[in-house]
């Protein structure tokens, strides 16, 4: 099923009849994600985009068998959406809203873990199995289904791959953002293992950035468990020290975090790094030997 | 959000931590009115200013006359204070804290952070304080002590005398540690607190334990349910233009190049000013105009980069998913002509209908180099810029 999501995925969207909710959702039916329904407290009942409108998760879940769920409400209620969430047994969440405080976050996480529920985002544009399935605010046209996994914690980098692994002809078996928050919901060593594991993926591609050390786990992890081939690149070279560069997530602080630190890392690992992020289809031409 | 020292000094005492009663003064006058607030022969003055190393920079000055002080305050105030964290222009100085000196018989460090890769909030101490915490984590990291919050049950007073006994603390101190621990550790929760540092946590000469400095940084993303934190901002230590852009909800950071930069998403601006440099040239910013790159955004983009007059060619590069590369072309052709950009400019458009947003920057009859990929529109707009 390629990784995460797929046809069969029942997805309903919480913050449904609000502006990006409606927006996405029906940019999602027309891509054919099998979109079930929604929610917005105090609107169920209704029926919105033709699909129905519930209270709470547990309605939804109840009525509809989602399995996933994706996020557009307000930051401020985000750790009350995630959580509800997890709690009425969805087991995937999408949340693409950005700007949701850390410690909110740190709450999510332990409560996700604690559920087994997957996390992706917050601060993303979501995760797409081409032809499949679309969840989340990036453009269905410029995608591809094919052989090459995506993570990435920045949105606009994860389309410039998409562009160019679809103009290559390689496609994507799946595409995931995982946001560029300190605290993300899934990290890459989580996403690397289950493109590790997905016979439809042939090759893979992870887009970091400047800030944190999630980069130089993922080459640890790459080291010791991805057989597949990996090209990566990271955003940042430029960026000074001490300044926040868009993203939460994106800071060098105390000398750490730095882009070349993780271009280390990962050429140490034995990973295709490329310094212009235009290279990343010749990139996997090389190593994929496609 | 960073915090003044004063502060978070003020924010300490709420919370029962140990520190100096002192007075922010914002004049000459307010100094010296303060030394009779305080009392006592002898003071230690501080300029506020958001960045480290003010000791080494002149910026902390001990004093024993009102003379002194004066000298001290008419010196700075209003004068820019450059640190080895701040940039070669410095950090405005409109405040300066006066604190009565405190007898020092030896220095640790106490701080706090939420680590990312064990999503854990942690506290960090050590018994080399007062010098940069960095190099010590570096060159010694085993003197750096740590213990991890855990987010259910919180943190412990064990934590607190583990953490007390290792720095080597005896008696009474532990106790005080504990509660320093515990009040900031309520704080960091109360306060959504991104990272907190008190260096140096200091014995005083009564053998107490003293907070002699405080670094706080609040979350941004926090602040809507932190009214009281977010009025302690203070405008005048960033960087005009990026307070502007901030107001335009544009993400702007100010580097030292000359080709301007205007990108949507963060990521991908990153990695314009990467390629930008990758080909020779030198980037002058970040500017993320966000996904819908409207006109309105893209003029007042344009404004907040031409006003740094080093800028001498701009590349706008836009990777239109959902928004039609068209309706950006649209919005770049008028904010050239509302703005009247002198200089070139070198577009670059990828996605929904880029072919037709490219003819339209062509037909403009504008100075709009409409570059065929990001390797072409860096390459092109590295040459122009070393043209002038």
């Amino acid at each position: 099923m390629a990784i995460l999501i797929d046809r069969e995925t029942k997805v309903i969207c919480q913050g449904f009849t609000g502006g990006q909710g409606t927006f996405h959702s029906v940019q999602a039916i027309e891509y054919g994600t099998k979109m079930v329904g929604g929610v917005t407290p105090g609107k169920g009942g209704m029926k919105h985009l033709g699909l129905p409108v519930f209270n709470t998760v547990e309605d939804a879940v109840t009525e509809t068998s989602a399995d996933a769920s994706v996020i557009y409400v307000p930051a401020p209620f985000c750790k009350d959406s995630i959580v509800e969430a997890a709690n009425a047994g969805i087991k995937l969440i999408v949340c693409i809203t950005e700007g949701i405080p850390t410690l909110d976050m740190l709450e999510c996480k332990v409560a996700c873990d604690h559920l087994g529920v997957r996390l992706v985002g917050p601060n993303c544009p979501g995760v797409i199995t081409p032809g499949q399935c679309k969840i989340g605010i990036m453009p269905g046209h410029i995608h591809l289904p094919g052989k090459v996994g995506i993570v990435s914690r920045s949105g606009t980098l994860t389309y410039e791959a998409v562009k160019q692994t679809t103009d290559f002809g390689f496609g994507q078996s799946t595409c995931v953002g995982i946001g560029g928050d300190p605290i993300p919901g899934s990290s890459f060593i989580d996403i690397l293992s289950l493109f590790e594991q997905d016979p439809l993926t042939e090759a893979i591609v992870m887009i970091g950035e400047i800030g944190g050390t999630a980069e130089e786990e993922a080459a640890m992890f790459i080291k010791a468990k991805v057989t597949k081939p990996v090209v990566s690149y990271i955003a940042g070279v430029t960026a000074p020290p001490g300044k926040r560069m868009g993203h939460a997530g994106a800071i060098i602080s105390g000398g750490k975090g730095t882009a070349e630190e993780k271009f280390a890392a990962l050429q140490d690992a034995g990973v295709k790094t490329v310094r212009s992020l235009a290279d990343i289809g010749s990139g996997l031409e090389e190593v994929a030997g496609w | 959000m960073n915090l003044h020292e004063y502060q978070g000094k003020q924010l300490f005492a709420k919370y029962g931590l140990p520190v100096s009663k002192g007075v922010a003064a914002r004049t000459v006058d307010e100094a010296l009115v303060a030394l009779d607030t305080l009392g006592g022969d002898c003071w230690v003055v501080k300029t506020q200013v958001h960045a480290g190393g003010r000791g080494k920079a002149g910026g902390v000055k001990l004093v024993r006359s009102s003379m002194e002080v004066k000298n001290f305050a008419k010196n700075w105030l209003g004068k820019k204070l450059v640190t080895y964290q701040t940039d070669a222009s410095g950090q405005l100085v409109n405040i300066i804290l006066v604190e009565p000196l405190v007898e020092i018989a030896s220095e640790f460090y106490l701080g706090a952070v939420i680590d990312r890769s064990t999503q854990r909030i942690v506290f960090m101490a050590s018994t080399e304080g007062g010098v940069e915490i960095e190099k010590v984590a570096h060159a010694t990291p085993d003197k750096i002590l740590k213990v991890s919050i855990d987010p259910i049950t919180g943190a412990h007073p064990y934590q607190g005398r583990q953490l007390a006994f290792n720095l080597g603390l005896a008696g009474s101190q532990v106790s005080q540690f504990v509660d320093i621990f515990l009040g900031l550790a309520k704080m960091f929760l109360e306060c959504d607190i991104a990272l907190l540092e008190i260096n140096p946590l200091i014995i005083n000469g009564e053998g107490n334990l003293h907070c002699l400095d405080a670094k706080v940084v609040i979350d941004g993303n926090a602040l809507y349910r932190q009214p009281a934190l977010k009025a302690m901002h203070d405008p005048s230590q960033e960087d005009v233009r990026e307070s502007l852009a901030a107001a335009w909800d544009l993400n702007y950071v100010a580097l030292e190049g000359n080709i301007g930069c205007m990108v949507n998403g963060a990521g991908l601006a990153m990695g314009t000013m990467d390629i930008v440099q990758l080909h020779g040239g030198s980037p002058a910013n970040f500017l993320d105009v966000g996904g819908g790159a409207t006109k309105e955004r893209v003029v007042e983009a344009f404004k907040i980069i031409l006003s740094d007059d080093r800028v001498n060619a701009v590349l706008i590069n836009i990777f239109g998913g959902i928004v039609r590369c068209d309706l950006i072309a649209d919005g770049v052709i008028g904010a050239v002509e509302e703005v009247g950009v002198e200089i070139p400019v070198v577009v670059r458009l990828e996605g929904n209908n880029a072919d037709l947003g490219i003819k339209k920057l062509e037909d403009s009859g504008l100075d709009i180099i409409a570059a065929t990929s990001l390797s072409d529109a860096a390459s092109r707009v590295v040459n122009v810029s070393g043209a002038i």
